[in-house]
């Protein structure tokens, strides 16, 4: 890691994160004009890329995958909101450190929960949300089979 | 004044909506035909007033008039005098008006010229036409009033938000409300075929150019909306899978089912009740999204309790309206069957599988869209996003892609597999040559992208093959207009591919004179000037990019300040500056100044993207949209009956 001070960009207890997570969700309608309101420098590598061109595409694929917390539908790849910027840097630097992008990613969702992830995970809230597609597809499919003329038997008098 | 008249005429409006709803209904039950004859002069009289209600709160914001309550929070003395006549749209009473202004005006132009149709159909038509618009009637009378008063007016207006401060604020929601609402005509054709049991081909012939006209403006509206994303917000992304985008391709999805299927109605007399279906799931869908947008729901499932009574009175006019259609569809369903019948392998049966796959893609999307505000009632706070729509909708448009290869090149009824066979070779071979070049010399190129180019090139081939062979000056226009559009799919999807698959970025904090190398660019930072335009300050970065051929071209990206107004706080958007040369576009941002380990601010956060093909992606938008308004002139019968009289003649001049 890089040694920048986690504890104060990212609170780890897990017991204060639903409380943090509800104050940003609570807050986003206030933070959409997405202003650098707090003249802090951005860290590091929310603006500049990683050295080595392997690692940085690494890391750009991930940070399209989180969601900017405090903004409205955009990733943190795509977003002027001072805490999308730190958290880019925190992406960018576990990679550097040689952490793999799933590690970082179940870092991140242990913290933040799935809210954080744009693709949800496989389990039992979201089973109907991958399976619904395949249900309506088998559905439709099955309805619009019935349409077609079987054999040519009935050539025109399908006319029903 | 001017408030007073333009809520007065707004009453007006909707008492003629009232009377063309009961004039409509006591002739269908068997009144007499005077009744019937007051119905076209209702639905004409009640499209000019709303228009003329509309054009005085363009007149009110003009003017700036600060004592009405919606000009004051949403305008300024000091905007510039598009924003002032755009900002009218760019609020929620001020659209809600504009979109009923679209419903009555839609209602008059059938009332003026749909002749095709029967006289009980036509008014059945209108008079549904009249029971939608009523109810937005009563919600912007009774829960959104656009021209209430301030009992004391404030010295000047809020202003509008800067990022709505832009020329696509003139023309996108005017557009995309115009396809939006367009599709209502569709659902009232609908109801009235419904209600009079006309359903047939001619019913869907008149249904027809209504369906591709509001469907070329959806195309337009969703392809300036993404371009207007991928300029104005910064970081050149041109479609986010965001909720408000969803709710937009929703609609756009289901007229594309529809025109298709339409098509097969009125060709062929099948699928009816599938085409009737999506008539009402069109503009049910146009329902559903503007309730989400509208109601709250979307920024978070809390600030739906900060307006409640809108979003509530929203829902029951959707409930009313979609179930009202959805019952009289299900008591009709005995005598509507679906028609003739074909075989699979026909071109009825590949648009079978368009409308399929196109409404699982619609349902996916809507599915998305809805899930993270379901489980979030239920306690689960997740997320939907591009990742999931490139697993789950990508494969299935692809595979809609390859069917529509096949479908223009089958016939009617019944083909042969081998005759479709023989059409295809040279579409094959322009797909294995880009497939083979990507893999040898387009480096990592991931799964989707690299499928997205190979089908585009298949498709690009292809979708030009039905004019192979013909006299193409006696070729129909809505073959051009069809063609047309299917090649504006294989543009589109290639510069998609192509911009995910090569995109270059470089982010940088620069000192005036550093070179940064992007793509085949050397871009020179020459330093930064403070700027004044009319309402914000903002610092110009000038910036200078010269191609290994010699080209040199100056960009000048802005960070832009708009001052708070009246209290709010101040707001920073980024004006990009684009570069767009025929392999793509250099796209750079401005952004904070940086600050060195000795404390001074000499150096520049630069953002510079090279995207090859991007605009390839509106391009095919566009040409899309191009397609679809030739098979419109097409179908509008223009020319069909130029030439049907001119072939009459030379007829007639061989008869014995």
């Amino acid at each position: 890691m890089s040694g920048l001070p986690n504890s104060i960009r990212f609170p780890a207890k897990a017991g204060i994160q639903s409380v943090v997570t509800l104050a940003l969700v609570l807050a986003a309608p206030l933070a959409i004009p997405a202003t650098a309101q707090d003249r802090l420098p951005p860290a590091p590598y929310a603006y500049q890329q990683l050295k080595d061109p392997a690692q940085e595409a690494r890391a750009k694929a991930l940070m399209e995958e989180l969601r900017c917390l405090v903004c409205q539908g955009q990733s943190i790849a795509d977003s002027d909101a001072p805490l999308a910027g730190d958290m880019r840097h925190e992406v960018r630097s576990k990679i550097a450190a040689g952490e793999s992008p799933a590690e970082i990613k179940t870092w991140l969702v242990a913290r933040y929960g799935n809210w954080v992830s744009y693709d949800p995970p496989f389990d039992g809230a979201t089973a109907l949300l991958w399976l619904g597609p395949l249900l309506f597809l088998a559905l439709g499919g099955w309805l619009a089979f019935g349409r077609f003329r079987r054999g040519a038997n009935d050539d025109e008098g399908g006319e029903a | 004044m001017i408030a007073e008249l333009g809520l007065a005429l707004l009453w007006i409006a909707a008492a003629l909506a009232c009377l063309s709803l009961v004039a409509g209904t006591l002739f269908l039950r068997g009144g007499s035909k005077d009744l019937a004859a007051l119905v076209r002069p209702a639905s004409v009289a009640q499209g000019v007033l709303t228009a003329a209600a509309f054009g005085l709160l363009i007149a009110l914001f003009v003017r700036s008039d600060m004592s009405v309550e919606l000009v004051a929070r949403n305008s300024n003395s000091l905007k510039p005098m598009i924003f002032k006549v755009a900002g009218t749209w760019g609020n929620h009473e001020g659209s809600m008006l504009l979109w009923l202004m679209i419903l009555s005006l839609s209602g008059g132009l059938i009332a003026i010229f749909e002749k095709r149709l029967r006289e009980d159909t036509l008014v059945a038509t209108l008079a549904a036409q009249a029971a939608l618009s009523l109810g937005f009637f009563a919600f912007l009378l009774f829960s959104s009033n656009p021209f209430k008063r301030l009992p004391v007016a404030p010295p000047d207006g809020q202003g509008l938000n800067p990022l709505l401060q832009d020329i696509g604020l003139a023309f996108h929601p005017p557009t995309l409300y115009v396809g939006y609402v367009g599709l209502s005509v569709a659902f009232s054709f609908a109801v009235g075929a419904l209600i009079t049991r006309e359903i047939g081909p001619a019913f869907a012939r008149a249904m027809r150019p209504w369906v591709l006209g509001s469907w070329i403006f959806l195309t337009l509206g969703i392809t300036a909306g993404s371009y207007w994303a991928y300029y104005e917000l910064g970081w050149g992304g041109w479609w986010f899978w965001d909720p408000v985008e969803n709710v937009s391709l929703i609609p756009w999805l289901a007229g594309a089912a529809l025109l298709h299927s339409v098509a097969v109605t009125a060709t062929r007399n099948a699928l009816r009740a599938w085409t009737v279906m999506l008539a009402v799931i069109g503009f049910s869908m146009s329902m559903v999204g503007t309730f989400i947008v509208r109601s709250g729901l979307l920024t978070s499932v809390h600030s739906f309790a900060v307006d409640p009574e809108r979003g509530t009175f929203l829902l029951a006019l959707m409930a009313i309206y979609i179930g009202g259609a959805l019952t009289l569809f299900a008591l009709r369903a005995g005598s509507v069957a679906e028609g003739k019948k074909f075989a699979l392998l026909s071109r009825e049966g590949s648009l079978v599988i368009n409308n399929l796959l196109l409404t699982t893609i619609l349902a996916l999307v809507l599915l998305g869209t809805l899930y993270p505000i379901v489980a979030e009632a239920m306690g689960e706070k997740i997320s939907v996003g591009p990742p999931y729509y490139n697993k789950v909708a990508g494969p299935l448009a692809l595979i809609l892609c390859l069917v529509m290869v096949a479908g223009p090149l089958l016939s009617w009824r019944k083909d042969d597999g081998k005759r479709l066979w023989s059409r295809l070779p040279l579409a094959i071979f322009a797909g294995a040559v880009v497939l083979f070049g990507l893999v040898l010399f387009g480096g990592k190129v991931g799964i989707l992208p690299l499928l997205g180019m190979t089908v585009a090139g298949v498709v690009a081939v292809a979708s030009l093959a039905p004019l192979w062979g013909r006299n193409l000056r006696r070729t129909p226009l809505p073959t051009w207009g069809m063609v047309t559009a299917h090649f504006g799919v294989a543009v589109c999807l290639a510069g998609m591919g192509a911009e995910s698959a090569f995109i270059k970025e470089r982010l940088v904090a620069a000192a005036p004179g550093d070179v940064v190398k992007v793509g085949d660019f050397a871009v020179k930072f020459v330093g930064v000037k403070p700027v004044a335009g009319p309402n914000y300050t903002a610092i110009e970065g000038t910036l200078v990019a010269t191609t290994s051929s010699g080209g040199s071209f100056t960009m000048r990206p802005e960070a832009r300040t708009f001052p708070g107004l009246m209290g709010t706080a101040p707001t920073e958007t980024n004006e990009a500056a684009l570069l767009t040369r025929p392999g793509g576009q250099l796209y750079a941002v401005l952004g904070q100044p940086v600050t060195s380990d000795d404390g001074s601010a000499d150096r520049y956060q630069i953002r510079l993207w090279w995207k090859p093909l991007v605009w390839w992606i509106w391009l095919g938008g566009a040409l899309i949209a191009v397609g679809a308004s030739l098979s419109l002139l097409g179908r509008a019968q223009l020319l069909n009956i130029w030439r049907a009289r001119r072939s009459r003649k030379s007829q007639e001049r061989f008869a014995p």
